[in-house]
């Protein structure tokens, strides 16, 4: 992977350990007519630039609630949040649809990219919405794509590429437009183990060059990649713990059978 | 995201779906076409009816003679014999509306010329008559105030006449008999055409001096009308006032009893003929609106299932960084491009419909540049109208939950 094409680095080495996102006592409610469903109950964490975290719980324990409210689609009932020291509850609509397209790139369970609409145009979406010229935009789609190891197949539809391919269009859209975050809500769901293991390659890469990363799995061969494993049940953080000795998806390959296709 | 992007993501949108944009795009395609097509018609039709009424002369007066009920119908005209030569010297000296008026006589003739026949009016009037009309000599000239005074066979004939008699032999100074008295040919008319108003020939007609006519050919000394121009155009409604009163009290007739005689105002009848354009245009663009509006229903049906179908799409573009305007923006673009579109090929078949009826009917062609700029305005209009709710719905979509959306 290119060095010098990789999106936003941030002086990774110099403010290693400044803050990057702070949650205190967050809470989500969600009101079904008589019935409040509560599905964050308190969550408070902290991370660091250029850390890599995996959440990790039973489904149903606010691990997708609390991914929508980091990454600015959805906010908090309760509680603060801050990005790089911004107070996010306090933001309108289209502040916060600014966020999303500057600081925040999100990777979905199911893809999510247009059909009918090649690579290199679902990458260059975030760029159509930011201030930048459609040239330079499709200049900085086209390395994302290089960057997820996708150069030759920028003209491809979505229908054309594999699941991998696919999920890796999605991560170079999130990556485009330079985000200080990258979030994703189990990237690796609908993907077979092999390739699961690819992205989190590509993942451990990203975060190599400095890129804080929040993933979701319920995986735990996937979250052992990560640096950091945080456990949520019922709405509430039950385990927050560093990863020792973490091993390299890179190498992990070498040692898995190659798929057919 | 600039105009030209938003436009483009639009145009593509739209091409996915081909054969939809087309069939959404059909009703404000036929309302704006039938609207330009007839509205096309329907001027040139208004401008040749005004025209050719106002090459009659817009001051001039007509009165004639017949019972005119209350209700303003006409009675036998001609039937009465109350109408004379004098009223005429009377309209001339006591109406300072009336600039001039020349007496009329009618009869129908059987015209010969060698082996030629020809049946037509013959008309018996005075020389300023031709004037009033405003009606030029292609050949020759008009007769004279003599040869009304003197009673001679001499005769003005009109185009019509003219071609079925002598087609390309010389007319003037050749002698023709009208029912059987020979007359000598002093002057033709210039073709005035099928009047647009009354539908006749105007040119299919022969004019002799007054004099002539009632001695020799009808032997009735009264007048069956009275062609008088007013000093303006504004004046003639006075002079039509004016001579009513006059003639009225010329003929005795009593408040209470019918008029023996009508005064018809051309410039009325002008004004008539507008009206019925303004109405036929108010008809024209309600037959407008009425399609626009389907037109416009069809796109904000397409455009509502178009938001729902592309609920996910709107989801990943909330979460990339799209703001409610940009959504709102771009599907607004896209109902206006529909509209825009279907507008645009619509005036182009409008246009051509329009060419091809004035064409069959030798009308001119009336589209004016107005007329277009306001359909495309309309339609785009009418984009933003029926476009709007879709693209707020669509705005307000929570991203989440469109994301979610199967
Ligand atoms: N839009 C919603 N309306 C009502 N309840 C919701 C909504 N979204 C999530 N929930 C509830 O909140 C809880 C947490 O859901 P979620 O964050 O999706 O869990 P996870 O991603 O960990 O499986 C669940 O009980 C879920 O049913
Ligand atoms: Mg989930």
């Amino acid at each position: 992977m290119a060095t010098t094409s990789q999106p936003d680095v941030k002086g990774a080495t110099k403010q290693d350990h400044e803050t990057i996102i702070l949650v205190r006592d967050v809470h989500k409610y969600y009101e079904l007519g008589e019935i409040r469903v509560h599905a964050l109950r308190g969550v408070s964490i902290e991370i660091k630039r250029g850390d890599f975290v995996t959440i990790m719980g039973a489904s149903g324990s606010g691990k997708s609630t609390f991914m929508n409210i980091l990454g600015c689609l959805d906010q908090p009932s309760a509680g603060r949040y801050l990005l790089e020291n911004i107070e996010v509850s306090g933001l309108s609509k289209r502040q916060l649809a600014a966020i999303r397209n500057h600081k925040i790139g999100f990777v979905f369970q199911g893809f999510n990219l247009l059909s009918r609409t090649t690579a290199l145009e679902n990458v260059e979406l975030p760029t159509l919405y930011a201030r930048i010229s459609k040239a330079e935009g499709e200049k900085r789609s086209r390395e994302a794509l290089a960057l997820v190891g996708l150069g030759d197949r920028v003209a491809h539809f979505p229908s054309q590429l594999s699941g991998g391919q696919q999920q890796r269009v999605a991560i170079a859209r999130a990556l485009v437009n330079q985000p200080s975050i990258l979030l994703a809500d189990e990237p690796t769901g609908n993907l077979d183990s092999r390739t699961a293991v690819e992205i989190m390659d590509i993942f451990q890469k990203l975060n190599d060059d400095g890129l804080t990363i929040v993933l979701v799995t319920h995986e735990p061969d996937i979250a052992q990649f990560a640096k950091r494993s945080i456990q949520f049940r019922d709405g509430r953080i039950r385990r927050d713990e560093r990863i020792l000795n973490r091993p390299r998806a890179s190498e992990v390959i070498q040692n898995l059978p190659k798929l057919e296709d | 995201m600039d105009l030209l992007a938003i436009i483009r993501i639009a145009m593509r949108a739209l091409g996915r779906n081909k054969m939809r944009s087309i069939l959404t795009m059909l009703g404000i395609m036929i309302g704006v076409g039938a609207v330009i097509a007839m509205l096309g018609v329907g001027q040139g039709a208004r401008q040749t009816v005004q025209e050719q009424i106002q090459a009659m002369g817009s001051n001039l007066l007509f009165v004639g003679a017949g019972t005119v009920t209350r209700s303003g119908m006409h009675m036998g005209w001609g039937s009465t014999k109350s109408l004379i030569y004098d009223d005429m010297l009377a309209i001339m000296r006591e109406c300072p509306t009336a600039h001039a008026a020349a007496p009329g006589s009618s009869s129908s003739g059987q015209v010969v010329f060698g082996n030629d026949n020809w049946a037509t009016r013959v008309n018996g009037t005075e020389p300023q008559y031709f004037d009033i009309r405003v009606w030029p000599f292609q050949e020759g000239s008009a007769f004279t105030q003599n040869d009304v005074e003197m009673a001679a066979n001499v005769a003005v004939i009109g185009e019509t006449v003219r071609k079925n008699l002598f087609g390309a032999t010389n007319s003037i100074g050749q002698t023709i008999r009208i029912n059987n008295l020979p007359f000598r040919v002093v002057g033709v008319l210039v073709p005035k055409g099928t009047s647009a108003a009354m539908g006749d020939d105007q040119d299919d007609i022969i004019l002799v001096p007054i004099t002539t006519l009632q001695k020799k050919i009808t032997g009735q000394n009264w007048l069956r009308w009275i062609m008088v121009s007013a000093v303006s155009r504004q004046a003639s409604y006075a002079a039509q006032q004016q001579i009513a009163a006059l003639l009225r009290d010329r003929h005795r007739i009593r408040p209470a009893e019918d008029d023996d005689f009508f005064v018809r105002n051309l410039a009325d009848m002008a004004d008539v003929a507008d009206e019925a354009g303004r109405v036929m245009t108010l008809l024209l663009a309600s037959i407008a609106g009425v399609s626009l509006i389907v037109g416009g229903i069809g796109i904000m049906n397409i455009m509502l299932v178009s938001v729902t179908e592309r609920t996910r799409e709107i989801g990943v573009r909330m979460a990339v960084g799209a703001t409610e305007r940009d959504v709102q923006q771009q599907f607004l673009t896209e109902a206006v491009v529909l509209s825009l579109l279907g507008g645009g090929i619509g005036i182009l078949f409008g246009l051509s419909a329009s060419y091809l009826i004035t064409k069959t009917l030798g009308w001119p062609v009336l589209v004016s540049p107005v007329v277009i700029v306001i359909a495309v305005l309309f339609s785009m209009a009418v984009g933003v109208f029926f476009g709007f709710y879709p693209a707020s719905r669509a705005a307000q979509l929570d991203p989440i939950e469109a994301l979610r959306y199967e």
